[in-house]
């Protein structure tokens, strides 16, 4: 029975997260708690010659200082360092040696009974080093730039594909042609939440972690393995996440440094990173790309080369998939795409929502966007001319792919016919207005996930998975499909994840929670509707004695017969005729990798923009926004809104206003609070509308879902930049667009 | 954040006197500037004087027919006064042009003038700055430096080197209307005309004004001129709310059979205090509203300007914005 799928359900977290009764991972009261404070490195590159910590330690209340001198033996080998996330290479170790690698490396942990106390220490505490010089700027080095090494990651994010038909020869011949360099800054994720480790040392060396993570799993993983634990001994919570975008899908240096205190300490421990120091890990990329499109006179694109440069640490080559999207996105017949990396002396760059496709998408976009004004063909006119159901260079149709309606929809309602294609042809006194939309395309993938169901004594349903919830809106409609799965009133249904414990399900990113864990979720309570049934034929004077399970349909917490559905067993009864014990099942769902190898499957999106743009201060305002979208189906069209409108403003801001700036001469991110760090407060959002496009799609997976994290931001940047332009007539390639560069 | 003490004195004599008695101690106030300076290590007092308790919060009529601005009143209060907002709008949209709402309700008049400025630098211990560690050097003069200073800058000898800016949005509106800053030390009390209260840097750009330790700020006198019909407030920034100025500009002008009067225009986020030139204001003084030519008071305002790589486009902005501003102030142009 569908009651709650495709319902506009309110969150069910709601209540206990604006009453404060959700509890984050600092926010955890545990006895005889001591807290660490992190010291940052200063430098970027070079060797702590000496760290004085006799001051500190001799404040009445510090209990440690934890540096590379005094750091217990840890496992050897860089593969136990290595999370689920982690790309290939040699991944980061606190406290390792006095080697520095990158500003803000954490370098010493002070512990003390209270936080004030630790951070006073940490004021008091002397380090020396021998600086060498560091290369941190991105355009000095491109010379450098190399092929990524393969590994494990790239079964995820696939290389480049290789070039098809001839560009240069193609490119050569084509009467139009228009190249450029795009160029876009390195950004931070910043959640709400700062990262965070409350460690409890409980009896037998047990520990049990409240951590902020993306990956329950994926963090009890990494403290096994670096610590030499057993994964019984180790259990991670993670219950709530004030936001993390990406940041939480590798475990953050606070956890490593909570644990070592705690375990040479023998007592809990709390370390929370600052707001200064959550620039101090993963950070979306620094990347400049080339892109060269060529078309014919009628618009037919011909030829495209996209060649794009990302920055990465030395240690780890982190990778994404920037530049694949132009060889799926049109039908071009002769494409080149690579994609180099260049190493820099900086932490490693971290998956950033929409990671790679909010980096090459917009870059794509906006060369089409340059490409359909030179051939004097309206933007959405030219993408129709050149659309494909098809992913050329996979050499397979797509599951599903309604983009045309999302053209048709998002044109409509945004009013596109009436645009006139001049640049600066429409003003208000000293305001420019300009229109312009493009394309967003994302992976709709699915993995292995496991899930519990359970009829508790209670005759309620309780199921879980070790997924997380990072603010999408997963704890509810993980419960809108138990419910309608097994027929149940939402309110007798409680969903739970984020603890180790839990069903094994994979880190929570790239917009696949919804179709892995959901899926999993559905064949959990699917087996056990089984089990229930079974139990319920045994029944003495059972009405179902004859029947079978395509007889009987799950409804309002009973088991009724299709035929006549006064026929029911409640599922009370079944539990009370178990002894009252409770009946639970759990299972895997796996993708069917077989039917799933015939299709490329990808989420689109179309957004039609339209800016303000003061003609003599270079301010830009976005006035209104439509996104259409071609998700699959939509489970619940009140959290997916809330998605796409969240990507529809970090689109903003990526546009306009995001940028963390790093000066070379100390290989230091700068602008590290939320002063200086812009993201777009209440007064730069105005208009923004979302429309679902109907989309059903038997192939993805059983729910037909193609996910909504990151889908909503991808298309935004390039609408925005062309929408600049044709208020403008200035093509502005380097994003964010601050004013200064429209003056 | 180091160890701190902590006194509330109920009345002006015992607060100057503890601050004076107490080595590294400082005032607060709405603590929204120090609390996060405190945070970032950059301010290290060892006793805060919280001045809350002081009866300087009202807002009364001077002799001279002005305002007298208490300095505990807060940024908001100060804002929505009706007697500001009728007689001095120009100060009542410059404050709440700045900083967010919340802000504004903790902010005190007092704790604005002092708030210190945004220079990335100056916050981060891990890089060199004249202004937190005197001789250390300048770190945003060769570095990031798109929030700083075009006009008045020490950038001569590196030990004294330095290009901030004086962040606020309410005292260039000060500046503008020649506020004065009435200050209770232990020699009693003074007034200081607001040109002389903020500094530049020169060869102590540690110090952003001319306060004497333990001076306390206990009013700002608003003379009666106000130039309630004729003002613009211009604040050009990163965002729509909540970022400080990469520039702005307040204008205030008094025009009689259409022909300006007097003229007065401060610019903020240019340099170390807010920026005004008399003789560039003179310019104006007889000139048609019509045809004035409010292009070359903008070259006048700016002239000598300096950019410092990412601030270079300050000079053009600031020439735009002030041409913009004298032209809403007349009421050439739409004020949005
Ligand atoms: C994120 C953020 C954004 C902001 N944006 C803006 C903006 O856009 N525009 C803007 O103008 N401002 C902005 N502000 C700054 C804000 O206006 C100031 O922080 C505020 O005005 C300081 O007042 P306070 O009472 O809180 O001062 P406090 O923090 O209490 O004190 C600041 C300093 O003044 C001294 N002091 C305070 N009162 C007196 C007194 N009566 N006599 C002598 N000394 C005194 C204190 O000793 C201290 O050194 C912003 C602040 C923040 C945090
Ligand atoms: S500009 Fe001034 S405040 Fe900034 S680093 Fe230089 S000296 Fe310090």
């Amino acid at each position: 029975m569908i009651t709650y799928v495709g319902k506009p359900v309110n969150r069910v977290d709601g209540v206990a997260k604006v009453t404060g009764k959700a509890k984050y991972a600092a926010e955890y009261k545990v006895p005889d708690l001591v807290h660490g404070w992190v010291i940052s490195s200063e430098i970027a590159k070079g060797t702590i010659t000496r760290i004085q910590t006799d001051e500190a330690l001799q404040l009445p209340g510090v209990i440690q200082v934890f540096t590379h001198e005094n750091r217990p033996d840890l496992a050897w080998f860089d593969l136990s360092y290595k999370d689920q996330d982690a790309p290939p290479g040699s991944p980061f170790r606190p406290l390792r040696d006095a080697e520095i690698k990158f500003s803000g490396q954490p370098i010493a942990l002070v512990v003390a009974e209270t936080l004030e106390l630790a951070r006073y220490a940490a004021s008091l505490i002397r380090v020396e080093y021998e600086v060498e010089n560091h290369e941190t700027e991105f355009e000095a080095h491109l010379s450098r730039a190399r092929d990524p090494k393969l590994g494990l990651a790239s079964l995820l994010k696939p290389p480049p594909p290789k070039p098809r038909g001839n560009f240069d020869e193609a490119f050569a011949a084509a009467p139009v042609q228009v190249s450029g360099e795009y160029v876009h800054s390195a950004e931070h994720h910043n959640p709400m939440e700062m990262f965070a480790s409350t460690v409890v040392y409980e009896k037998n060396d047990k520990l049990t972690i409240y951590d902020k993570t993306q990956g329950a799993q994926n963090s009890q993983l990494y403290v096994s393995q670096v610590f030499g634990l057993s994964f019984k001994d180790v259990r991670v919570i993670s219950s709530y996440i004030g936001g993390a975008f990406g940041s939480g899908l590798r475990p953050q240096y606070q956890l490593f440094l909570a644990v070592l205190a705690a375990r040479e300490l023998r007592r809990s421990v709390r370390v929370s990173l600052t707001r200064q120091q959550m620039f101090t890990f993963g950070h979306r990329p620094v990347t400049i790309q080339d892109i060269k499109l060529g078309a014919s006179e009628d618009g037919t694109i011909t030829a495209i080369r996209h060649d794009a440069f990302a920055e990465t640490s030395r240690f780890e080559d982190y990778t994404e998939i920037v530049v694949n999207w132009s060889g799926m996105l049109y039908p071009i017949p002769n494409s080149k795409l690579t994609y180099k990396l260049v190493p820099l002396d900086v932490f490693t760059p971290l998956d950033m929502r929409a990671p790679g496709g909010v980096t090459g998408v917009p870059a794509l976009e906006c060369a089409i966007d340059e490409l359909a004004f030179k051939l004097g063909i309206d933007p959405v006119e030219l993408r129709l001319k050149n659309y494909t159901d098809r992913d050329m260079d996979a050499d397979l149709p797509y599951s599903s792919k309604e983009l045309r309606e999302c053209f048709r929809q998002g044109a409509e309602r945004f009013g596109w016919a009436n645009r006139n294609p001049q640049p600066r042809s429409t003003r208000r006194g000293h305001t420019l207005i300009g229109w312009g939309m493009a394309t967003g395309i994302w992976d709709a993938t699915q993995g292995p996930a496991r899930a519990e169901a359970v009829l508790t004594v209670n005759g309620k349903l309780r199921v879980s998975s070790a997924t997380a919830d990072i603010g999408t809106g997963t704890y509810t409609i993980m419960t809108q499909i138990a419910a309608d799965t097994l027929g149940m009133p939402i309110a007798d249904v409680l969903f739970k994840l984020g603890d180790s414990d839990m069903p094994l399900a994979p880190i929570e990113g790239g917009s696949w929670t919804a179709a892995t864990v959901g899926s999993a979720v559905k064949v959990a309570c699917e087996e056990l509707g089984k089990k229930l049934f079974k139990m319920a034929r045994k029944m003495k004077n059972s009405p179902f004695a004859r029947a079978n399970l395509d007889d009987v349909l799950f409804a309002d917490a009973h088991i009724r017969l299709k035929s006549d559905p006064s026929v029911a067993v409640s599922l009370r009864e079944i539990v009370d005729q178990n002894g009252g014990h409770a009946v639970s099942e759990t299972s895997t769902s796996t993708p069917n990798f077989l039917k799933l190898r015939k299709y490329a499957r990808s989420a689109h999106s179309a957004a039609f923009v339209e800016v303000e743009v003061d003609e003599d201060f270079g301010t830009v305002r976005v006035t209104r926004a439509v996104t259409a979208v071609a998700g699959g189906r939509i489970l619940n069209p009140k959290t997916a809104r809330s998605q796409i409108l969240g990507g529809m403003v970090w689109g903003i801001s990526k546009a306009l206003e995001e940028e963390s700036v790093l000066d070379h001469q100390f290989g230091r991110f700068m602008n590290h609070s939320l002063a200086e760090y812009h993201v777009p407060v209440n007064a730069d959002i105005q208009n923004l509308d979302v429309i679902f496009v109907d989309e059903t799609d038997t192939i993805v997976n059983p729910l037909g879902v193609k996910g909504l994290g990151e889908i909503g931001i991808v298309a935004m940047p390039a609408a925005i930049a062309n929408a600049v332009f044709h208020a403008t007539g200035k093509r502005i390639r380097n994003l964010p667009i601050t004013l200064d560069k429209l003056l | 954040m180091t160890n701190f003490s902590y006194f509330r004195p109920g009345d002006l004599n015992s607060a100057i006197g503890d601050l004076i008695t107490h080595e590294g101690a400082k005032f607060i106030a709405g603590g929204t500037n120090l609390l996060d300076l405190m945070k970032e290590n950059v301010e290290r007092p060892a006793r805060l004087v919280d001045i809350n308790q002081l009866s300087f919060n009202s807002i009364e009529e001077t002799e001279g027919g002005g305002l007298r601005l208490g300095a505990l009143m807060t940024n908001a209060d100060t804002a929505y006064h009706e007697n500001v907002q009728n007689r001095y709008p120009l100060l009542s949209h410059a404050i709440l042009a700045g900083a967010s709402a919340q802000l504004r309700n903790m902010a005190t008049n007092g704790g604005n003038l002092f708030q210190r400025t945004r220079c990335y630098y100056f916050y981060d211990l891990a890089t060199p700055c004249n202004k937190r560690e005197p001789g250390s050097g300048c770190g945003a003069i060769r570095g990031f430096n798109r929030i700083h200073a075009i006009l008045g800058t020490s950038d001569q000898k590196p030990e004294t080197a330095c290009i901030a800016t004086h962040p606020s949005d309410m005292c260039v509106a000060l500046a503008a209307l020649d506020a004065v800053v009435r200050v209770t030390g232990l020699a009693g009390e003074r007034t200081i005309p607001f040109a002389d209260f903020h500094r530049l840097p020169g060869d102590e750009p540690w110090r952003d004004n001319t306060i004497n330790p333990g001076e306390l700020v206990t009013a700002i006198d608003l003379p009666a001129k106000g130039f309630p019909q004729y003002y613009a407030y211009i604040k050009l920034r990163d965002r729509a709310s909540y970022a400080f100025a990469l520039v702005s500009v307040a204008v205030a002008l008094e025009i009689e059979n259409n022909r300006i009067t007097d003229a007065r225009i401060a610019l903020g986020g240019v340099a170390h205090k807010p920026w005004r030139k008399p003789d560039a204001e003179a310019m104006l003084i007889g000139q048609a509203v019509s045809v004035a030519d409010f292009q070359s008071v903008a070259e006048a305002l700016t002239e000598g300007a300096k950019g410092y790589g990412h601030n270079t486009f300050k000079i053009e902005l600031a020439k735009r914005a002030i041409v913009r501003a004298l032209q809403q102030a007349a009421k050439l142009e739409p004020t949005p």
